[in-house]
């Protein structure tokens, strides 16, 4: 591809106009942009052929702090700080070009600081899902409803010729621990959920048991009704331990319970932030590497200068755009 | 930044935020207006939101990649030779989603095997039956 101006191709320089290192970050960047994809376009395929998927402004609606209902704010949150943390980078290299040491170095931490904020907060994100609210790798408490319903009370169950079991506790020292860590509230739902029902005559199995429904802070939502497509949260009772798969009545009076949703959820979210969270954690890893680099004046000392900073930045405005296409696949769509 | 006077790249790192914080915003407010949070009752069409937030996303990456990233300013056939071998992704998200799609129809197959072949069998007392 000769340019009119000036033939690149003729040997003795490099056509790109660009190092062997930089050049090879890119196509690093480039074969890296293949295996995010590779597993976003996996995402994809296996929730197109899901009939049912939780909307990700249900699941994802909690934040630090307490803050609940807050849909999508927490990971806006996120992005903001690793945007942040890309133009901090920006200026890191901008002050290399201009060989102004204290500034590389005082840019470069801004931008350590904003990965490793993003980082803590991805933390709060996983602790949320997997210790309060029960999403693993192979299950899913998230889904949405295919029926119209209404969910039924103890006594109700009871009238319909269920069988009430009391939970078997695990000791009474776990008890003892649970209420103090959890304090009164979840002491009431311990009260309220400590009972589940059998079908008569059915075995005493997970599949079988029919919970009343109440949600993380205790309050029973028995008598509430609900759409087709309605999000729901199987909620899971940290006393005891169990997912309380919760009783519903249906419009022709068929007593059902609430199902898991697609496993495949909590594994492809799970394995998916992790890996953009693993190059968030190296990324931080080398800017740290390189700012201490830049602190002693070895980018003084070399003939690139302070090229190493830009490469370290292309890594890390990669980290930003997958975040961007995360962000879209995972939380908007 | 090689083309542009360091105050100039300063003014566009600062611009960057800014455009990059605005479209994050619009692609959330369409994501929680579209899904009612905003207004009560009010919904959008999946059809309308979703190429809205694509073609946001697209460019916001498009803006990181060619002036963070500094590809804009790189000779050409640099930014083809690492811009070209991405166009191979439309190839496999077409393929990709065409392929989950089946196994949606094939899943919906078999439980209507299952189902048939459930009536044949003598009925079981295990509860409702929940699909």
């Amino acid at each position: 591809m000769a340019n009119t101006q000036e033939n690149l191709w003729e040997g003795g320089k490099s056509p790109f106009k660009a190092s062997y290192g930089k050049l090879m970050m890119w196509y690093f960047l480039l074969s890296d942009a293949f295996t995010f994809a590779g597993f976003l376009i996996a995402y994809g395929a296996l929730r197109f052929s899901s009939d049912i998927w939780p909307t990700p402004d249900f699941v994802f609606s909690t934040a630090p702090f307490g803050i609940e209902h807050a849909p999508l704010i927490f990971v806006t949150f996120m992005t903001f700080v690793l945007i942040a943390s890309s133009v901090t980078m920006v200026r890191a290299v901008q002050e290399g070009q201009q060989e102004n040491k204290n500034g590389v170095v005082f840019w470069l931490f801004m931008t350590i600081l904003g990965g490793l904020t993003f980082l803590g907060s991805q933390a709060w994100e996983w602790t949320n899902l997997i210790a309060h609210e029960g999403v693993t790798v192979t299950t899913n408490p998230f889904s949405r409803h295919t029926d119209a319903g209404v969910y039924l009370s103890g006594e109700e169950l009871l009238a319909a010729g269920f069988v009430e079991v009391p939970v078997a506790m695990h000791g009474a020292e776990h008890h003892g621990e649970a209420v103090a860590e959890h304090g009164d509230e979840h002491a009431a739902a311990e009260a309220a959920s400590a009972v589940y029902y059998l079908p008569k005559g059915a075995a005493d199995i997970p599949e079988n048991r029919y919970f009343v429904k109440a949600n993380h802070h205790g309050e029973v939502l028995a008598g509430e009704a609900f759409e087709p497509g309605d999000n729901y949260l199987i909620t899971y009772n940290h006393a005891t331990h169990l997912y309380e798969t919760s009783a519903y009545k249906t419009a022709d009076g068929s007593i059902k319970k609430e199902a898991f949703g697609p496993k495949t959820f909590g594994a492809l979210f799970f394995f998916i932030t992790g890996f953009h969270g693993f190059h968030v954690f190296s990324g931080v890893l080398f800017l740290l590497i390189i700012a201490i680099n830049a602190m002693s004046g070895l980018y003084v000392e070399r003939r690139n200068g302070y090229e190493m900073v830009e490469k370290v930045g292309l890594y890390w405005h990669f980290v930003d755009l997958v975040w961007v296409f995360v962000f879209l696949v995972f939380y908007l769509l | 930044m090689a083309h542009l006077t360091y105050e100039e790249g300063k003014k566009l790192a600062m611009k960057g935020l800014g455009i990059l914080a605005v479209v994050t915003l619009a692609e959330v407010f369409i994501a929680l207006i579209g899904n009612g949070h905003l207004i009560e009752g009010f919904r959008l069409a999946r059809w309308v939101m979703y190429p809205a937030m694509i073609l946001l996303s697209m460019y916001k990456a498009y803006f990181i990649i060619y002036n963070f990233m500094h590809l804009g300013f790189e000779v050409k056939s640099l930014r083809l030779s690492v811009l070209l071998p991405t166009t191979l992704l439309i190839w496999a998200i077409i393929a990709f989603l065409q392929e989950g799609y089946t196994w949606g129809e094939r899943r919906h197959d078999l439980n209507k095997e299952k189902i048939e072949m459930s009536r044949q069998a003598p009925p079981q007392s295990e509860g409702a039956v929940h699909e």
